[in-house]
């Protein structure tokens, strides 16, 4: 893909003997919705987990609008523009979810130990500043305010998955890693999820790519759909491709079963 | 004394030293890899042991003698019955911690290793509580080198109760048990494995182990006081972590390295007993800036 | 809901600060405010007159509480806003306290002079030392912040230049502006001006930026990590404010006493500045005085005990770690 937003090459991973991922290439395109699909254990996590700096792969590259991103510590990597959110969610306890969203504002903010100390008008400024942006993200995902001073971990599952998605909008990013956000979402909650994609491209200009286990959601909101099976990327495309892909049915029924499949 | 000699003569003492270190280490690698939480208070066990020994030697001796066999049974009973201090304290201080954060777990370790040090503080004034057994001072003569009977029994002991270690670690269900809760806990409880009674009989095999150190301690250095732990608890996390923390060869191997280095360390000209400790806890932060896996440990990364 | 990008800033959104323990939060009717009020003013007033009432032993005594809240106040930053575990922080008190003596004693220095020295020595060693640590784990990290500590008392009871095992004796006692600053009622309000100061420094961060990523990375450093946030940057800069505020308490405990000797800096004073920080209210700063007070006037109140204290102490501690791991200061329910 030509001018790809983010780009992975020749990626390997192992660990302790085993390999997670074996020579994934993979591009994700600026302002587009793409979608990581894949059996349990395929190594869809650890892929994230490699492009947000987490994990360190043994061998490949790692490019993110023409900045390498495998040397970088993951601090370093959300501020090229890269947020994510976790597949078992993880808010920060005992803070409210303003506070939880502003966490995101930290990276692009400066105000320091002297600032805060002193009270400077430059930090006052800033202070305003990154409440009126956590905000703005929180009125973006449709969290209404009444909730904002609540412990962000006391909200309703659906709700936290949002105020999840709401922390990494406030890091600014130009690319949004979404870690299976639909997992426990009742249908009409994966209806909204879908819009609020669909939004958060539209509106803020930014790609979004998920894993996804929900093929219903996969194939409505993306416009291209890569399969991981064993670390290994086996195909890519739109999602009426992958659909038709008897290696994609393959892997996910077993061999006898998509044989089954594929003669229906 | 020629320089062979000395260096020598320093190699037993390191060994010696190091018996006693990796015994204590053994304990604090044995409770991390089970509940991944340091006991703080563990260098304090290994003195209550000393003091309990002290009581049982005194208690016994009416009946077989100040000699070995006092000892032996001092370090017997003190085994025991500082086991099962070691496992009442994890029931109670550490087991309800175990979900909270982790500076939580550390700081009740801390008010342990207090409370058990101003326990025995209270009790003896803070004094300095003489240990003799009649242990004499014979010994071998090996090419210039003079190793005594006490440092050979108490060597020798130490490395009995370390093969028996490892035997049991090896060989019986509940050492599969241990090294299985140590890789992965959650899946032991998954698999039927009583975790809490794997624990508890882990807390009892590594507090055992540091009582027997400190009863041994005791005796060979002929008194015992409140203090003597803080310093212990250090050095031996250093051997663990130098060894490898979580890794049974590795304490005992770090026990010893530890030993031999401090024991060399003071015939470096200009480095005498003042500066002695200094360089442990120099050791110690250089290891674990350096080489936080220590000499066998694994490399883990962790997973997201 | 509706959802209109571009509205405008929100005047109420608010995000509170948590230092101040739900001081708010327990004041909520008019009543109660008022009562507040009264007291405070009483304390206010009350306070700067203690030394004219009391008789010096009790005002040294005031002079150690306060100075344990100082130093507890530099150590909750570390252990309460930062959550981590500093087993040495008597490192940095010594520091301050030696830099001073020995520029002022051996080299003929004024306290105003030594005493910039002695935070930059404090700030120096903070960076050195917590610079490679400070990413290890919890466990290893209290561990070699114990081992610093001793470090540091060692080699002060080494040297000569420390004045070895004795220590520095005949410090000279600082003049300000015309005031020669000697009598304990005259360090009553130096101490009382340094408590208030580090009670405002220690708000004022708590409520900003950094106090936020401090909280951020005590509950979920990965997640912290994953929003952009350097931890390892944070927690030093955490460490390094403790360390100032250790050897500003530890300049003027130089002064105050005019004597330092190694036993001033052990580990059992760095465990006391730690219980200090607990017993009340780990990261509340009405907790941290009061734990400071009580871990002050506790032993002299228990004076009859003798070594026994110190075991009720620690008793206390555990219980409190067993049952209300959030101190004795109320925790406020949201």
């Amino acid at each position: 893909m030509a001018d790809a937003l983010l780009t992975l090459r020749a990626v390997t991973l192992g660990f302790a003997g085993n390999t997670v991922l074996q020579s994934v290439n993979f591009d994700v395109a600026a302002g587009s919705i793409s979608s990581l699909i894949g059996p349990n254990g395929a190594g869809k996590t650890s892929l994230f987990n490699c492009i947000t700096g987490f994990y360190k792969p043994q061998q490949g590259r790692i490019d993110f609008a023409g900045t390498p991103l495998v040397p970088l510590k993951p601090f370093q990597v959300t501020r090229t523009g890269i947020a994510r959110t976790f597949q078992n969610l993880r808010l920060f306890r005992q803070m409210s979810v303003l506070e939880n969203v502003m966490s995101g504002q930290h990276c692009r903010t400066k105000a320091g130990a002297i600032g805060a100390i002193l009270h400077l008008p430059s930090q006052q400024r800033e202070e305003r500043e990154i409440r009126d942006r956590a905000a703005a993200c929180l009125r973006l995902v449709g969290i209404a305010e009444e909730e904002w001073q609540r412990e962000a971990t006391t909200l309703a599952y659906g709700h936290q998955r949002r105020v999840e998605i709401a922390r990494a909008l406030a890091t600014e990013p130009k690319l949004l890693l979404l870690d299976e956000p639909a997992a426990g979402l009742t249908k009409g909650e994966k209806q909204e999820l879908i819009a609020l994609i669909a939004r958060i491209r539209d509106e803020r200009k930014i790609a979004v790519l998920l894993i996804e286990h929900d093929t219903g959601l996969v194939m409505t909101i993306s416009e291209r759909v890569s399969v991981l099976d064993h670390g290994l990327m086996i195909a890519e495309g739109t999602p009426k491709e992958i659909q038709s892909n008897p290696r994609v049915i393959e892997a996910y029924l077993g061999a006898e079963d998509a044989e089954a499949a594929l003669a229906l | 004394m020629s320089l062979a000699n000395l260096l020598a003569q320093q190699l037993v003492n390191g060994l010696v030293l190091g018996s006693f270190y990796a015994l204590v280490a053994l304990g604090y690698t044995m409770v991390f890899g089970v509940v991944k939480l340091l006991n703080f208070a563990h260098g304090d066990l290994y003195m209550v042991g000393a003091f309990v020994g002290f009581l049982a030697f005194s208690a016994v001796a009416g009946l077989v003698g100040p000699g070995w066999f006092g000892v032996a049974a001092a370090i017997l009973l003190s085994m025991i019955a500082v086991g099962f201090l070691g496992v009442v304290i994890e029931r109670i201080a550490y087991a309800p911690m175990l979900k909270a954060p982790r500076l939580s777990i550390l700081i009740t370790a801390l008010a342990v290793s207090l409370v058990l040090q101003n326990a025995v503080l209270t009790l003896t004034n803070g004094q300095i509580l003489p240990f003799s057994p009649k242990l004499g001072f014979a010994g071998i003569n090996l090419g210039g080198v003079f190793i005594n009977y006490k440092q050979i029994v108490l060597a020798g002991t130490a490395a009995l109760l370390m093969i028996g270690l490892e035997l049991f670690v090896s060989r019986t269900q509940y050492g599969r048990a241990m090294r299985a809760v140590s890789v992965d806990k959650d899946m032991c409880e998954l698999m039927g494995i009583d975790v809490n009674r794997v624990i508890a009989v882990t807390f009892f095999v590594g507090t055992a182990l540091a009582a027997a150190a400190g009863t041994m301690a005791g005796a060979y250095y002929g008194s015992i006081w409140y203090f003597m732990g803080f310093l212990i608890g250090l050095k031996a996390f250093t051997a663990a972590v130098i060894g490898g923390i979580g890794s049974i060869p590795g304490a005992m191997l770090g026990g010893l390295v530890l030993g031999l280095l401090e024991a060399f360390g003071t015939t470096i000209p200009g480095v005498g007993s003042e500066w002695k400790d200094v360089f442990s806890f120099s050791v110690l932060i250089l290891v674990l800036v350096f080489k936080p896996t220590g000499l066998l440990g694994k490399s883990e990364q962790e997973r997201m | 809901m509706a959802l209109e990008p571009g509205s405008p800033g929100p005047q109420s959104v608010v995000a509170r600060p948590s230092a101040w323990g739900g001081l708010t939060a327990i004041l909520d009717t008019p009543a109660k405010r008022s009562t507040a009020i009264v007291v405070l003013l009483a304390v206010m007033i009350a306070i700067p007159l203690l030394p004219l009432a009391s008789t010096p032993y009790v005002t040294t005594i005031l002079i150690n509480a306060l100075l344990y809240t100082i130093l507890a106040l530099g150590l909750n930053i570390v252990v309460g806003y930062a959550g981590l575990l500093d087993l040495g922080y008597a490192a940095f008190f010594a520091v301050g306290a030696y830099t001073v003596g020995i520029l002022t004693t051996t080299f003929g220095w004024t306290f105003w002079e030594a005493i910039p020295v002695a935070v930059l020595a404090a700030m120096l060693a903070g960076l050195i030392i917590g610079g490679p640590t400070l990413r290890l784990r919890s466990d290893y990290l209290a561990i070699v912040t114990l081992g610093f500590g001793e470090i540091v008392r060692i080699t002060a009871r080494n040297l000569q230049i420390t004045g070895a095992a004795s220590g520095i004796f005949g410090i000279e006692q600082p003049w300000l502006f015309g005031w020669h600053i000697h009598t304990q009622t005259d360090f009553y309000y130096v101490f009382l001006g340094l408590v208030i100061v580090g009670i405002l420094v220690s708000a004022r961060l708590a409520s900003s930026r950094l106090g936020r990523a401090w909280l951020y990375v005590r509950h979920d450093e990965d997640a912290a990590e994953a929003m952009g946030i350097n931890r390892t940057r944070v927690k030093l800069a955490a460490y390094v404010i403790g360390a100032i505020y250790g050897a500003i308490g530890g300049a003027f405990f130089a002064v105050n006493f005019t004597a330092i000797s190694p036993q001033s800096f052990s580990f059992q004073q760095s465990t006391l500045f730690l219980m200090a920080v607990i017993l009340g209210g780990m990261g509340k700063i009405p907790g941290v005085i009061l734990g400071a007070f009580i871990v002050v006037l506790g032993p002299e109140l228990l004076r009859d005990l003798g070594s026994f204290r110190y075991l009720v102490f620690a008793v206390g501690l555990l219980l409190i770690m067993l049952f209300r791991p959030s101190g004795i200061w109320p925790v406020r329910s949201r």
